[in-house]
C-alpha cells in the first residue's frame, strides 16, 4: 500500500468514533460489515443536527420547519438518484431497507401482474428476503419459484439459467453481490437474457451499494433494492428504484397518508410516484442523514475503495490459506471483500465467540442464506467482511487471533 | 449433595478468579465441556435435541430413586461448557427443586448475554427443557 492510501486509510477511521474503543480488552477489529457498516461522524452529526433544527412531518405543512424538514429528504432522494444513475428523481421511493423493497415489488406488482402458471426465477444464493417474499407470491397466485444452480466456487451457472428463461418467466430477481460468499453476479448479462422473454427484473443490491457503482440506466433493470445502514448511513432506511412506467401501474403497497390524493368513504384516489409507495410519516431523520453517507462515498470515491477493498481480500485470502484446517466457502473470480469460510474440526460458533474474546467481531452462521448452507452441505460459515476503514494490519492480528485459536482445537 | 443454589455459588466463586477475562472465561468453559460425561448413544437422538440458531444441544433425562439426572452433549465446544455448568447445578436435584429454583449463575459470571434475546445460543431453551423433564418426572414421582 502506497504511504499517500495509508494516510488516507486513517484519515477515513478516524471520522469513524465506534472503531476507537476496546472489546473485551483488545483493540475493536470490526470485520461485520456485510451485516452492518458502522457510522462516518458526519453521519450521526446530519442524524442529530435534523432533530435539533428542524425536526417536522414533511410535505404538508406549510411552516418553516416543515419547508426545511422536507427540502432535506428530497435532497436525499436526488442524491439518490445521481448515485445509482435513476432517469428520474421520482423513481427512487423511500423504503426500510433492501427486504421491503423487494417485498414491495413481489406485492404491488406480481400480485397484480402475475398468475398461476407464471414463473420467477431466483439463485442458489439469494439471501431468505429474496427467496421467502417470491414464495408468499407464488402461494398468492400460484406462480412458481425457479432456482438457477451454481458451480462448487459459488457462481451462477449462466447457461442452466438461459435454458430456464421462457415465456412463462414474468420475474427474474437476483442479488448484484452475495453476502455470504462475496460473488459479484453478472446481473447486466442476466438482465439481458431475461428482457429477451419479457420477464422483469429486480436487483438485490444491498450488498452492492457498499463496494460498487450502481448505474441503473447502464443495467436496465426493473427494479433494485438497497440499503443505507450497509453503505455507512442510518439503519431503517433503504431505497427502492423501479422505472416508472412499472411504478405507475403498480397498486400501492400500504394505505394511508401521503399515498392518497383524495379520500371519501366511497372511493380514494392515490398519489402520484414516489408517494404512491410511502405511506405514513417516514423515517424523516435517518433518510436526511442518508444523504451524509452518500457524500461519504462519492467523496472517497468507488475508485479509492474498490481498490482498498480488493487489497484487504487478496491480502485476506493469501494469509486465511495458510492457516491449519481452512477452507474457503465461495470462490469465484469475481468476488467483493468477503471471506467465508470453516477451520476442519472447530465449529463457527466457537470460532466466532473465541474471536470475540479477541476484541474481533464476524458473523457466524448461515448468514440467512440456508438453501446456500444446503447446497455446500455445511451448517454455516464464519464471515470476514471488510470495509473502507478496515486495514492490513487488523487482517494479520485477526489471521494471528485464529492460528492461537486453531491450536488450542489441534492439541 | 449440595443444593442448586450452593453449586452456583460454588461456580460463581470459581469464575470470579478469572477476573472478567473472556478469553479467559471461555477457555475454561470449553475445558469444563471437556469433563461433562459422555451422552450415551441411544439418548444422542434427533428428538433430544434442544435446538439454538447456531449450535446444537442434545439433552436427556432419566430418574434415579428421588432425583433428575441428566445427559447432556453439544456440537459445539463453548456451548458444551455451558451445557456442562447447567448439568452440573441441576442434575441429581430433586424434580421440586429443579422446577423452583432460579438460575442466576449465568449472570453472574457474565453469561447474561446466552439466555437474553441473542438467538445464537440455546441456551434458555436448555433451562426450560431441564424443567419440563422435571416436570414430566415430577409426575412419575408422586404416582
Amino acid at each position: 500500500m502506497s504511504p499517500t492510501a495509508i494516510s488516507k486509510i486513517k484519515e477515513i477511521r478516524d471520522q469513524f468514533p465506534v472503531l476507537n474503543q476496546n472489546v473485551n480488552g483488545k483493540p475493536l477489529i470490526y470485520f461485520d460489515n456485510a451485516a452492518t457498516s458502522q457510522k462516518p461522524k458526519s453521519v450521526t452529526d446530519a442524524l442529530i443536527h435534523y432533530y435539533n433544527n428542524d425536526n417536522s412531518n414533511i410535505h404538508r405543512g406549510i411552516h418553516t420547519l416543515a419547508e426545511r424538514a422536507t427540502t432535506a429528504y428530497e435532497k436525499t432522494r436526488k442524491s439518490l438518484q445521481a448515485f445509482v444513475n435513476a432517469p428520474e428523481s421520482e423513481e427512487i421511493i423511500f423504503t426500510k431497507g433492501t427486504t421491503e423493497g423487494i417485498n414491495l415489488v413481489a406485492q404491488a406488482y406480481g400480485r397484480k401482474f402475475l398468475k398461476g402458471g407464471d414463473e420467477i426465477i431466483i439463485s442458489t444464493m439469494e439471501h431468505h428476503s429474496n427467496i421467502v417474499s417470491w414464495q408468499i407470491l407464488c402461494e398468492q397466485t400460484g406462480a412458481k419459484l425457479r432456482v438457477i444452480p451454481i458451480n462448487q466456487k459459488g457462481e451462477i451457472e449462466f447457461e442452466a439459467y438461459e435454458n430456464m428463461l421462457t415465456e412463462k418467466t414474468k420475474i427474474v430477481s437476483v442479488v448484484y453481490i452475495s453476502n455470504t460468499l462475496g460473488t459479484i453476479n453478472p446481473v447486466k448479462k442476466i438482465i439481458d437474457s431475461a428482457h429477451k422473454v419479457g420477464a422483469k427484473v429486480m436487483i438485490d443490491a444491498a450488498q452492492a451499494s457498499p463496494h460498487h457503482k450502481i448505474d441503473v440506466k447502464d443495467l436496465n433493470c426493473d427494479f433494485l433494492a438497497l440499503s443505507a445502514h450497509k453503505m455507512y448511513g442510518p439503519t431503517g432506511v433503504g431505497v427502492l428504484y423501479g422505472k416508472r412506467q412499472l411504478l405507475e401501474k403498480m397498486d400501492p403497497y400500504q394505505g394511508g397518508g401521503e399515498m392518497i390524493n383524495e379520500v371519501s368513504f366511497e372511493k380514494t384516489t392515490y398519489n402520484d410516484i414516489p408517494y404512491k409507495f410511502e405511506a405514513g410519516t417516514p423515517n424523516i431523520g435517518d433518510v436526511v442523514a442518508f444523504d451524509a453517507s452518500i457524500s461519504f462515498i462519492n467523496e472517497i470515491g468507488y475508485e479509492f475503495l474498490h481498490k482498498h477493498e480488493q487489497n484487504l481480500l487478496i491480502h485476506g485470502t493469501n494469509k486465511l490459506a495458510q492457516v491449519d484446517g481452512f477452507t474457503p466457502v465461495g470462490t469465484a473470480s469475481n468476488k467483493a471483500s468477503v471471506i467465508s469460510f470453516n477451520i476442519a474440526g472447530v465449529h463457527p460458533f466457537d470460532l466466532g465467540m473465541l474471536l470475540d474474546a479477541k476484541g474481533i467481531a464476524v458473523r457466524t452462521g448461515h448468514h440467512c442464506t440456508q438453501p446456500l448452507m444446503d447446497y455446500f452441505s455445511i451448517e454455516g460459515t464464519v464471515r470476514a467482511s471488510f470495509a473502507v476503514y478496515n486495514t492490513i494490519e487488523e487482517i494479520d492480528q485477526f489471521v494471528a487471533a485464529l492460528n492461537d485459536i486453531v491450536k488450542k482445537f489441534r492439541k | 449433595m449440595s443444593s442448586v443454589s450452593e453449586i452456583q455459588e460454588e461456580i460463581i466463586e470459581e469464575f470470579s478468579m478469572l477476573d472478567g477475562d473472556m478469553e479467559m472465561t471461555i477457555n475454561y468453559m470449553m475445558e469444563l465441556g471437556e469433563q461433562l460425561p459422555e451422552i450415551s448413544e441411544e439418548n444422542k437422538s434427533e428428538e433430544n435435541i434442544v435446538k439454538g440458531c447456531q449450535s446444537k444441544v442434545w439433552l436427556a433425562a432419566v430418574l434415579q430413586e428421588e432425583n433428575v439426572v441428566f445427559e447432556a452433549d453439544s456440537n459445539t465446544a463453548v456451548t458444551k461448557g455451558l451445557v456442562s455448568l447447567l448439568v452440573r447445578v441441576l442434575s441429581e436435584q430433586t424434580p421440586e427443586d429443579i422446577l423452583n429454583e432460579e438460575i442466576y449463575f449465568p449472570e453472574k459470571i457474565g453469561m447474561n448475554r446466552f439466555i437474553g434475546t441473542q438467538r445464537s445460543n440455546g441456551f434458555g431453551a436448555m433451562i426450560k427443557q431441564m424443567k419440563l423433564y422435571a416436570l414430566a418426572l415430577s409426575t412419575k414421582t408422586s404416582a
